[in-house]
């Protein structure tokens, strides 16, 4: 597989935010393996949502048409992305709000950074947002003097434990109720010192922690999850009334998008109102969702600023096949079925956009700068089951985009590695069917090798890179091709 | 095509524009037909005792109190009793509520006009509305803070019980059907069941920073 060069930029990392690790995935996995509490916690977790989102899913008989329409009005947007991008700051300008451009995290960053002192505030609330977290806007604002509230529930728990985020939708996946309760105990001024693990009572904990927050706060900062072009409206989908109190009580709103969350028409949410909830928290539809369209007259934030980030999309924009990532509505259903993100979990992963998606997405938003970037690693992160592409609610080929990221990754390396080595050597014996049966009777000395039951290494070039991180179970004791030559499938 | 590093000699908005477009072209610019082949009517036609009945379902579903009452009539008194029973003594009303639906309710009422200030709504026990439009297979109802019995979007966010009136002309079965009957440009609130939240083992639980208690009294015949 060659890729072409499409003589775009592929823009430094660190101005990017928060897209890249500091290790490879398959050396941050081997630690995470290792943590029993997180493989249970995550089990857990991923088991509860599959059978809620099966449920949901299984009552909308009319669920492929549904995707289908999703995929076909993203891919539509894509090949229209500047001209509706225009049309949405008309719009938004129209009806009384600022519509700022971001080149990349950075200068988004100092574009909130500034509005917010223009209001005097030193301190902001905040709605879960993955493109602030992708920005690192939290700590831009920290640096500036300004306190950065997350109200989120469990980007609250991640704040509040000086935590990473591991999920799209619950970024404290990861932890289990009663490390949330040690976490609130240590962590949270006027808690009640007998909080009990119960989840009702660590949400009224949280609720009691932020109301006085809320009825005082003077700016709110969120994300999007769609914004309509012909009508400036933009939308954010949540559960806990977080949202509302962020979207609604502050005299300034400021709102950060990237530039894909884009919809053309208002009736094209008819669609994404179907697929996120039932996609996402597994329920019929999200306890709230807001929409608003500039300023409206004595109701809400009567100072409105739309920030509309790049931050390496137009990078992925440029791919034909790659842009399909563009199109994730960041429901994580693709974590939630992927059998390696369950046992490895979110932080493997480096970027804040973890999971079979992140690991197509995070390394075309960066780039890859050579063999020694960690992005290059996530795109292996896979098995290539294809549940993913399953679950997709907007039906993003992820398992092709993962091979092609793969193909992508090797051509960024200017002198091959070990594992390319091997992975061409596996190409090599697949290429002819007498090199694969003469591959598969070497294999087959694995037998003798095996005395765990799992075959840990393979003498041959590459062969200990990739045995490095994975295990192969031993090889049977007669081939397929073998067996079949000898029964013809008789028995 | 401007590069990677310009030295800012052209604003952001000019170079994310032209990098988009570049990048457009080059990874296809051609749109799909976009098909339309699902649902765009519910199973069940607006207004009909089958979606009322559905939007029932949907919404105990999710920890909402529905209360059926056959006509307008019926409404006042099962507002006073709603209020009664959560031991409201004082209610917010947006400036449109129908007199009519309150006729019977002993609780005090604090009307938002002038709009009363934050601090103010949260000495309030509950609020009073109406909704635009409700959607049978979700159990969600939408709020319109430019319609008059239904206010401006703090008033139903801030008191910790919401009381909801739903007249059967307002149910539809479907999301589109929902849609289309909403004007996207005033700000709108989908809201489905109490405030929740999935964030701790993805479980669902009720009552985070919304309405912990909500009411919904469904107005129509069985």
């Amino acid at each position: 597989m060659t890729t072409t060069d499409l003589g775009m930029p592929t823009v430094a990392s660190d101005p990017h935010g928060h897209l890249r690790g500091t290790e490879t995935f398959p050396v941050a996995a081997h630690r995470a393996l290792a943590d029993t509490q997180l493989r249970q916690n995550l089990g857990h977790a991923t088991r509860t949502i599959r059978a809620k989102r099966a449920a949901v899913v299984g009552e909308v008989d009319d669920w492929e048409e549904l995707r289908r329409a999703g995929e076909c009005l993203k891919a539509d947007v894509m090949a229209r992305l500047p001209e509706l991008l225009e049309q949405l700051e008309a719009s938004v300008t129209a009806r009384g709000g600022v519509v700022h451009w971001a080149r990349d995290a950075q200068e988004a960053n100092r574009i909130v950074v500034d509005l917010v002192r223009q209001t005097g505030a030193d301190e902001v609330v905040k709605v879960k947002s993955m493109a602030t977290q992708e920005t690192g806007l939290n700590e831009a604002l920290g640096e500036a003097g300004i306190a950065a509230l997350e109200t989120d529930l469990a980007e609250l728990i991640v704040q509040l434990s000086d935590d990473r985020p591991s999920h799209f939708l619950v970024p404290a996946i990861h932890r289990n109720r009663s490390e949330i309760r040690d976490i609130f105990l240590r962590e949270m001024p006027d808690v009640d010192p007998d909080l009990t693990d119960e989840p009702r009572k660590l949400a009224m904990a949280a609720r009691a922690h932020l109301r006085r927050k809320f009825l005082s706060a003077t700016v709110g900062i969120s994300g999007v999850n769609f914004a309509v072009a012909d009508s400036g409206t933009i939308s954010v989908v949540e559960s806990e009334g977080n949202g509302r109190m962020c979207l609604t009580l502050p005299d300034t709103l400021i709102t950060v998008m990237g530039v894909e969350k884009i919809v053309p028409t208002w009736s094209d949410l008819e669609v994404f109102l179907q697929l996120l909830p039932r996609s996402s928290t597994g329920e019929r539809m999200n306890p709230y969702t807001s929409t608003w369209s500039g300023v409206t007259p004595g109701d809400g934030p009567q100072t409105f600023h739309l920030v509309l980030l790049d931050n390496g999309r137009s990078n992925v924009l440029a791919s034909p096949d790659g842009r399909q990532a563009l199109h994730c509505i960041r429901c994580s259903a693709c974590l939630n079925v992927c059998p390696v993100y369950e046992r490895a979990g979110g932080h493997a992963y480096g970027s804040i956009y973890p999971g079979p998606i992140g690991a197509v997405l995070s390394p075309q938003l960066t780039g890859i700068s050579g063999p020694d970037d960690v992005n290059a690693s996530l795109p292996y992160a896979s098995s290539l089951c294809g549940a993913c592409f399953d679950a997709c609610p907007v039906r993003i080929d992820i398992p092709h985009l993962l091979v092609q990221q793969r193909a992508a990754a090797i051509d960024a390396h200017t002198r091959p590695t070990a594992q390319d080595v091997a992975m061409r050597a596996a190409a090599a014996a697949m290429a002819t069917p007498g090199r694969f049966s003469l591959a598969e009777r070497v294999v087959k000395l694995g037998r003798l090798l095996g005395r765990s039951g799992r075959i840990r290494s393979v003498p041959g070039p590459g062969a200990a890179a990739w045995f490095g991180a994975r295990d192969m179970p031993p090889p049977p004791a007669e081939t397929f091709r073998e067996w079949w030559a000898r029964t013809r499938g008789g028995s | 095509m401007v590069g990677a590093h310009p030295g800012r000699l052209v604003s952001a908005r000019e170079e994310v524009l032209a990098r988009l477009r570049a990048a457009r072209d080059a990874g296809g610019a051609t749109s799909p037909d976009v098909p339309r082949e699902y649902r765009r009517t519910g199973s069940h036609p607006p207004g009909s005792a089958a979606a009322v009945a559905r939007l029932d379902e949907t919404l105990t579903d999710y920890r909402a109190t529905v209360h059926r009452v056959a006509d307008e009539d019926g409404v006042s008194a099962v507002i006073a009793r709603v209020l009664e029973d959560a031991g409201a003594t004082t209610f917010v009303a947006p400036p449109g509520l129908p007199a009519r639906w309150l006729a019977e309710v002993t609780a005090r009422v604090r009307p938002d006009a002038p709009p009363l200030p934050v601090a103010e709504l949260d000495r309030v026990d509950a609020v009073v509305t109406g909704a635009a439009v409700a959607i049978a297979d979700t159990g969600t109802f939408v709020l319109d803070a430019r319609a008059p019995d239904q206010g401006r979007r703090a008033i139903t966010l801030v008191p910790d019980h919401h009381v909801c009136v739903l007249r059967a002309d307002a149910v539809v079965s479907s999301v589109p059907e929902a849609l289309a009957r909403l004007d996207p440009d005033g700000p709108l609130t989908f809201v489905s069941g109490p405030s929740a939240t999935s964030d701790i083992e993805l479980d669902r639980v009720e009552g985070v920073h919304g309405p912990r208690r909500l009411d919904v009294v469904l107005v129509g015949p069985r």
